[in-house]
């Protein structure tokens, strides 16, 4: 820890962030930047714009619903890792590593093609009200991506739950609490605090996955940029253009779960 | 997959031939369709692995290096080095993987190429092997500058300190102290970035690299037995990441010995 220190105070000294190589280094890049506004293509903007803000709304969508079921899913199955019996254990164990050991590409086509090449072979699916849905590609991205997260974030959640000290517990128990109002009240709050540094990590890999339901001809942003791709053959404009938007979105994301920590009391157990 | 159903189910059932294709694929089918043998396409699959393998190990080891180049620079680097390497690894931790692939795998032929041409050489196509390693050798690049960077702030100071007291040249303090002390404290990260590579290799096949993903989306489109070859692909994963684990932990001990161990340090 001696280490960290001295080298902390040796960068505290030189602090001043706008010294002048960031002010060059800073000038460079908005060289960069002006001179691919100018010498890159980018007449294209007008006619895509309207199925670029589609694209990202899309994508944003996504995400949102993924992170929000998929962490609703991770509860149980961090619960069920961390306190549960052996039949309640092993299942969540199991789906959190084979969720983990295998690539998520390989997740979405086993859902997309596998499930969607069973599913019309039975009458009763495609006579049920589930059918007009089960045609389009983006409720098997949904489901692949949610499992995903649930997948990662429900080992985290294991963590989160095993780490919350026993006194609290025993103490809510003294107090004469019913399990579930434990749970409720002590378990899952404190859980879920010491979850939340890892959960702005999550989010932000769960954003880096969206562009994979492009795969499966979800139109996302990352299909729009190939679209435009394939019809202006351009290259690298439009997915110049992605990673911004990417970075973008990462920064605003990351900003936003900074806010949301530092409400959170941060001495806990 | 359920056994083959009595055939008198199967007549009375609408969707009886769709069934019967899928019952030939699965039951003896998928013995046959998984033979390493030519009819089969097991040796499609081992071969995508084997290229799998290939490119998560050089990339991996491409990212140690520049992992270790970076750390080393981040930590004792001059301030234009460190703002550009701090560039480097937010910009490659806030882009999709999928979309630095396909951004460096252009901008990297086309820049080779340019060169090429410019030093009066032919244009030459670069291999997929060679170009997915380089590609996902970048990308783990930044994340293996911050394990690294994390590990050796995590050396006692007093152990570096002694080294520079005994006059030991950097080269050497590097060879003899640093990297042997940062170890036990970065496996764990690396590991982690082990297993990242082997499944960011399955990115490759949007790319139209060979290697396990794409081998089982051609087999799967050929024998339309999407399931079986998927079910597969993603046992062989699996496979790979329980024998990494595996390994790792081998590793870990090994690196970690003459330290007190982690339960006894809590």
């Amino acid at each position: 820890m001696a280490g960290e220190a001295t080298i902390i105070s040796a960068a505290a000294r030189t602090s001043l962030w706008l010294r002048p190589h960031r002010i060059a280094l800073i000038l460079i890049a908005i060289g960069l930047v002006l001179s691919a506004a100018f010498f890159m293509r980018w007449d294209w903007l007008p006619q895509y714009y309207e199925m670029g803000l589609l694209g990202i709304w899309r994508s944003l969508w996504i995400l949102a619903v993924t992170c929000f079921v998929g962490f609703l899913l991770a509860v149980p199955l961090g619960l069920a890792q961390a306190a549960g019996s052996f039949w309640f254990s092993a299942p969540a164990t199991t789906f959190c590593t084979v969720i983990r050991g295998t690539p998520l590409l390989i997740q979405l086509w086993l859902l997309y093609y596998g499930l969607g090449s069973l599913f019309p072979q039975y009458p009763w699916i495609r006579e049920s009200w589930m059918w007009p849905y089960l045609r389009q590609a983006w409720p098997y991205g949904v489901l692949a991506l949610t499992l995903s997260f649930a997948g990662y974030e429900g080992e985290v959640m294991r963590g989160a739950f095993a780490g919350v000290p026993k006194g609290q517990l025993e103490a809510a128990r003294a107090f004469g609490m019913s399990r579930w109002k434990i749970f409720r009240r002590i378990w899952l709050p404190q859980a879920i605090y010491r979850a939340l540094p890892t959960l702005t990590g999550e989010t932000v890999l769960q954003l880096k996955s969206t562009p994979l339901v492009a795969t499966i001809s979800v139109i996302d942003i990352f299909a729009v940029s190939s679209k435009v791709r394939q019809d202006t053959y351009l290259t690298y404009e439009p997915l110049l253009l992605l990673a911004l938007i990417y970075m973008t979105i990462t920064g605003i994301l990351v900003f936003a779960f900074s806010k949301i920590e530092a409400r959170i009391p941060n001495k806990i157990g | 997959m359920s056994p083959a159903l009595p055939a008198a189910v199967r007549a009375s059932n609408p969707g009886a031939t769709l069934i019967d294709a899928f019952l030939s694929a699965s039951a003896a089918g998928i013995i046959e369709l998984l033979s390493p043998y030519p009819p089969g396409w097991g040796g499609t699959l081992l071969l995508g692995l084997l290229h799998s393998i290939e490119i998560a190990l050089g990339a991996t080891c491409l990212g140690l290096l520049i992992g270790t180049g970076g750390a080393f620079g981040k930590l004792y680097g001059g301030p234009v080095v460190r703002d550009l390497l701090a560039v480097y690894t937010t910009i490659v931790r806030a882009v999709p993987e999928l979309v630095l692939i396909l951004l460096l795998y252009y901008a990297g032929t086309d820049l080779i190429n340019q060169a090429l041409t410019a030093m009066g050489y032919q244009r030459v196509d670069i291999s997929g092997l060679a170009a997915g390693i380089a590609v996902l050798g970048f990308v783990q690049g930044a994340y293996s500058t911050e394990v690294i960077r994390g590990a050796i702030l995590a050396i006692p100071q007093g152990q570096i300190e002694a080294a520079r007291a005994y006059g030991m040249s950097p080269g050497l303090m590097l060879r003899r102290i640093t990297l042997p002390a940062m170890l036990p404290f970065a496996i764990p990260g690396l590991a982690n970035l082990w297993l990242i590579a082997t499944k960011d290799t399955a990115l490759l096949a949007v790319v139209g690299f060979y290697e396990l993903a794409l081998a089982t989306r051609q087999a799967a489109g050929v024998t339309k037995a999407y399931f079986t070859f998927f079910v597969a692909a993603g046992v062989l994963y699996l496979i790979l990441s329980l024998v990494s684990n595996l390994l790792i932990g081998r590793l870990e001990t090994w690196s970690r010995r003459g330290m007190p161990s982690l339960k006894e340090a809590r």
